[in-house]
C-alpha cells in the first residue's frame, strides 16, 4: 500500500507522552500521510477527515517510537548473526522505530559507498528506519580518520569505532577538531585496551572467586577523562557510547557542570543487571564494558533519573550459539536487546526509580536530538513513528519467540511488565501485538 | 625414619598408636596366602559416599564431606604401600582423562588411581584431540557422551570449562582436575591429607600460601578447604599477584615473607609461570627469588619444624631453594604419594553414586 493511498488514523483516548516537550495527558492523536497532524485533547471522531480509521486506545500509552542508538546488525558480512530484516522485525516488536547500526561490520562502514549500500539494503529489507554510524578511523585501526564530511553527507549519523577505543590521543584530537567543522557527532567506546589486558569481567571479589581476570573501572574512566580533556580542547561534539560505573557518572556530571558539549549513553544491561548475574560462568552476561557492581548499576539508574546520562541503548549484539557456548573467557562478548529494550526499561518505571517521561526521553527525544533526527517526538508535523504501549501487561521473555536471528539474551525467562501493543513507522503499522505470534 | 608428629609445631598428635611412616617405602611384605590376598580386596572399611554426581570444586563441600574423603584416602595410602594394590570397585567402569592442558603428573596420578580401582582408563590430551582442530567443548562433550564413559577427569585452561562440560553430559561423573584459575579440588584434598597425616589435624593450624595467588587454582581450592576445616590461612605475594578482594576470602594478607611466615605451621609455595616473571607481574626471577623465594633464611621465620609444601612442578631457584625443597621439613614428595590415594578416594566415593553401583 502506498503511503498516499492510506487513510488517516485517529488514535483516540490515549495517554500521550511526548518527552520532547514534557507532555503527558490523555487525548487523541491524528495521523495522515505518515505525519502527526494533531496531538491534543478532544479532537474526537467528529474532528477528523472522512474515512479516518479510529482506534480506541482505552487509556493505553502512546509514546514516540524508540530510537536505539547502538545496535549491531550483521550486514554486511555477518548476516548469519543478524540481518536488517530480522533486526528491524525485532525492533518493531519492541516498539523501536529507528535503529542506528554500527560500523564494525565486514567490510567496515568507512567509505560513502558502504554507507550507501547499508541505506539501500535497509530500505529494501527493513521495516523500521535504519541509520548507520560510520567508522571514525579507517578500518577501525585508530590511525587515520575517515572521510567525515562525505560520510555525513552520504547519511552517516555519527562516527564511532564501534567497540574499539582510539588509543592514540593525537588521532582523537584531530578527529574531534575536524568533525567539529561538520558538526558531526563522535561516539566513543571508552575502554583502554591495555588496562583490559586479559580481563573478561568486572575486576573484584566475585571475579576473583570465579578465577576470571578482571577489567578495572579505571580502564573506562581513564579513557573517558582523556576524551573529555580533548573535547574541551577542540570543542567537538562528543558522546561516550556506554558508561558502566559510578566513577564515570561523576566524571560526566563534572564535565556537564563545566558546560562541555558532551553526552553519554548507557546500555539497558548496565541499568538492570550486575556482575553477580554471571553466576556460574553464564556467557550471555559477558559483554563490554563488563557488568559492574550493584552500586554501579544503581549509579546508572540515578544518572538516567538526573539526566546526566542522556541515552539508553540496547547495545544489541547478536552472537550465534558457537560464539557463546564456550568457556567464559573464550566466549564472544555481547547480548541482544533491541526487542526487549522497552519492556526491560519499564522495570525502572515500575520499581519507582525513574519517572516515565524521563525514562522515555532517554529512549526517544534525547537520541533524536543528538543524531539530528526529526522523530522522537509527538508534535504536530513530526513523522508518525510511534508506539502504543500497555504499561502493565505481563511478558515472559522466551528466546525461541524472539525475532532476532541470534538468541543470546540475558533476559531469558525474565518476567517483565509492559510491552508494545502496536508500532507505527511513518504512519504505517509495522507491528501489531494482536496479530503477532502468540507470545 | 619415622616422622615425629610433635616437630610440627603447634600440632598435637591426635591419633592413638604408633605414628605413621611417611617417608619410607612400605615394609617388604611377607608372602601372602591367596586367602589373605582375597581379604585385601574387599571394600574399604569406610563406607563414605559423596552424595553428589560431580566433584567440580571444593567450594560448597561440607566439612563432613572433606573429612570423609580424607578418611577414605587414608585407607588407600595403606593399600598403595602393599604389593597387591588392586581393588575391583571400578571394575567394568570406563574412566576418561581429558586433558586440554598438558599435565604429566596429575594425569599419571589419576590414571594410576583409576587403574588400581579396576577401571578401564583412557587418556585424551589436547595434542592428540580435535580441540586443536577447532572443535568446541560442547561438541567434545556430545562426542564423549556417546561413548558412555562412567567417569570423566577433565583439565582445562579456562575457568568454568569443566562445569560447562559437566552440564552437557548425562550419566557420568565429572572430576575437575584443574580449570583455569578457578579450582583444583583434588590438589587441595591431597594437601589436606598430607597436613593431617603430619600434624594429626587441620583445625587451628596457620597455613601460609605464598606466590602467584592471582592465577592459582591451587590457592583458591586450598583457601576454600582450609577455611571449611577451620584452619587459619594467610597469603603472601607481591600486590601484582594478589586477586582483587582477596581480603574478603577469609584470609590474612601479607606482602612480605618475614611478616607473612611469622608463626606458620605450614608453608605452601606456588609455582610462578615463566611468562609472568619478566617484567609483566614481577621484574625478574632474581628479584622474585630475593623477596619471595623460600630459602632457609625465610623458612626460619616460620615456626620451627613447619612443613614445606609445593604442588609441583617446582621452579627450583625461582620460588623455592633446592635446599629447602629437599630438606627435612619438606613433604613435597609425600604430597605426590597422597595424590594417588586421594584421587582413588574421590573416584571410589563418586563411583558409589553411579547408576547401578
Amino acid at each position: 500500500m502506498m503511503l498516499s493511498d492510506r487513510r488517516p488514523i485517529l488514535l483516540a483516548n490515549a495517554r500521550i507522552v511526548d518527552p520532547s516537550r514534557d507532555f503527558d495527558m490523555v487525548g487523541d492523536l491524528l495521523i495522515a500521510d505518515g505525519v502527526i497532524r494533531e496531538a491534543k485533547k478532544g479532537i474526537g471522531a467528529a474532528g477528523v477527515p472522512e474515512g479516518t480509521d479510529v482506534i480506541d486506545c482505552r487509556g493505553k500509552l502512546i509514546a514516540p517510537g524508540l530510537i536505539d542508538m547502538r545496535a549491531f546488525v550483521g550486514e554486511p558480512g555477518a548476516g548469519y548473526r543478524e540481518t536488517f530484516a530480522s533486526a528491524s522485525q525485532a525492533a518493531a516488536a519492541g516498539g523501536v522505530t529507528t535503529i542506528v547500526c554500527q560500523p564494525n561490520t565486514s567490510p567496515v562502514i568507512d567509505d560513502p559507498a558502504t554507507v550507501d549500500f547499508v541505506l539501500r539494503r535497509a530500505r529494501d529489507t527493513a521495516i523500521v528506519h535504519v541509520h548507520p554510524m560510520a567508522a571514525l578511523t579507517k578500518d577501525l585501526e585508530g590511525k587515520e580518520m575517515t572521510e567525515i564530511g562525505l560520510l555525513k553527507a552520504a547519511g552517516a549519523v555519527a562516527f564511532t569505532d564501534g567497540d574499539k577505543s582510539v588509543t592514540n590521543a593525537q588521532v582523537m584530537r584531530r578527529a574531534l577538531e575536524y568533525a567539529g567543522d561538520f558538526d558531526a557527532l563522535i561516539v566513543h567506546h571508552t575502554e583502554d585496551p591495555d588496562l583490559i589486558g586479559d580481563g573478561v569481567m568486572n575486576e573484584g571479589e566475585f571475579g576473583a572467586r570465579l578465577g576470571l581476570l578482571g577489567i578495572p573501572k579505571a580502564a573506562e574512566t581513564i579513557m573517558l577523562e582523556r576524551d573529555l580533556r580533548l573535547a574541551e580542547l577542540t570543542g567537538g561534539r562528543y558522546h561516550a557510547g556506554q558508561i558502566s560505573c559510578r566513577a564515570s557518572l561523576n566524571i560526566i556530571h563534572g564535565a556537564k557542570a563545566r558546560g562541555l558539549p558532551v553526552t553519554c549513553g548507557v546500555s539497558i544491561n548496565h541499568l538492570t543487571l550486575n556482575e553477580n548475574d554471571i553466576g556460574h560462568y553464564r556467557t550471555f552476561f559477558k559483554m563490554r564494558p563488563p557488568l559492574r557492581s550493584e552500586d554501579d548499576r544503581r549509579a546508572m539508574v540515578e544518572g538516567i533519573a538526573s539526566g546526566d546520562i542522556d541515552v539508553i541503548v540496547s547495545a544489541h549484539d547478536p552472537q550465534d550459539a558457537d560464539g557463546k557456548r564456550r568457556p567464559f573467557a573464550e566466549a564472544a562478548d555481547g547480548a541482544i536487546g533491541v526487542e526487549t529494550l522497552l519492556s526491560v526499561a519499564l522495570r525502572l518505571y515500575h520499581d519507582g526509580s525513574v519517572d516515565l517521561v524521563t525514562l522515555l526521553r532517554a529512549l526517544t527525544a534525547n537520541p533524536a536530538r543528538l543524531l539530528e533526527l526529526p522523530s522522537g517526538r509527538l508534535a504536530k508535523g513530526a513523522p508518525a513513528d510511534l508506539v502504543l504501549i500497555d504499561l502493565n501487561t505481563p511478558f515472559v521473555v522466551r528466546p525461541e519467540l524472539l525475532r532476532t536471528r541470534s538468541k543470546n539474551t540475558p533476559f531469558d525467562e525474565a518476567r517483565l511488565q509492559g510491552r508494545a501493543l502496536m508500532t507505527l513507522v511513518a504512519g504505517r503499522p509495522v507491528y501489531n501485538c494482536s496479530d503477532g505470534r502468540g507470545d | 625414619m619415622l616422622r615425629d608428629p610433635s616437630i610440627c609445631a603447634g600440632c598435637r598428635p591426635l591419633w592413638i598408636g604408633k605414628p605413621r611412616t611417611v617417608r619410607e617405602p612400605a615394609l617388604p611384605q611377607a608372602k601372602l596366602a591367596p586367602i589373605e590376598l582375597a581379604l585385601m580386596n574387599i571394600a574399604p572399611k569406610s563406607s563414605f559416599v559423596l552424595s553428589r554426581r560431580h566433584l567440580l570444586g571444593i567450594e560448597g563441600l561440607s566439612r563432613e564431606e572433606i573429612s570423609g574423603l580424607l578418611d577414605l584416602g587414608e585407607e588407600f595410602v595403606e593399600l598403595n604401600r602393599q604389593i597387591e594394590k588392586k581393588r575391583t570397585s571400578l571394575r567394568g567402569r570406563t574412566q576418561v582423562n581429558l586433558f586440554f592442558e598438558v599435565s604429566t603428573r596429575t594425569q599419571a596420578s589419576f590414571e594410576l588411581a583409576g587403574k588400581r580401582l579396576g577401571a578401564d582408563v583412557m587418556n585424551m590430551s589436547s595434542a592428540s584431540s580435535s580441540i586443536r582442530k577447532g572443535e568446541t567443548l560442547i561438541d567434545t562433550a556430545i562426542t564423549l557422551n556417546a561413548m558412555h564413559p562412567d567417569i570423566l577427569v577433565v583439565r582445562h585452561q579456562s575457568s568454568g570449562a569443566v562445569e560447562l562440560l559437566a552440564s552437557k553430559l548425562d550419566g557420568c561423573s565429572v572430576i575437575n582436575a584443574g580449570d583455569g584459575a578457578h579450582e583444583h579440588p583434588t590438589q587441595a584434598l591431597l594437601d589436606a591429607l598430607t597436613i593431617r597425616r603430619n600434624c594429626g589435624h587441620i583445625e587451628g593450624l596457620l597455613v601460609v600460601i605464598c606466590g602467584d595467588i592471582l592465577h592459582s587454582r591451587v590457592a583458591r581450592s586450598n583457601i576454600f578447604l582450609l577455611n571449611t576445616m577451620g584452619a587459619r590461612v594467610r597469603v603472601v605475594a607481591p600486590s601484582t599477584l594478589l586477586p582483587p578482594g582477596i581480603e574478603r576470602f577469609g584470609v590474612e594478607v601479607a606482602r612480605d615473607m618475614r611478616e607473612g611466615l611469622n608463626g606458620a605451621d605450614i608453608v605452601m609455595m606456588l609455582r610462578l609461570q615463566r611468562e609472568r616473571m619478566n617484567g609483566s607481574y614481577v621484574p625478574s626471577v632474581g628479584e622474585y627469588f630475593h623477596y619471595y623465594g623460600l630459602d632457609e633464611k625465610k623458612l626460619s621465620y616460620a615456626k620451627p619444624g613447619a612443613l614445606v609444601m609445593h604442588p609441583g612442578p617446582m621452579n627450583r631457584g625461582v620460588e623455592i631453594d633446592s635446599i629447602v625443597a629437599d630438606g627435612a621439613q619438606s613433604v613435597i614428595r609425600e604430597q605426590v604419594e597422597m595424590g594417588v590415594a586421594v584421587r582413588m578416594a574421590v573416584l571410589e566415593a563418586l563411583s558409589r553414586n553411579l547408576p547401578n553401583a
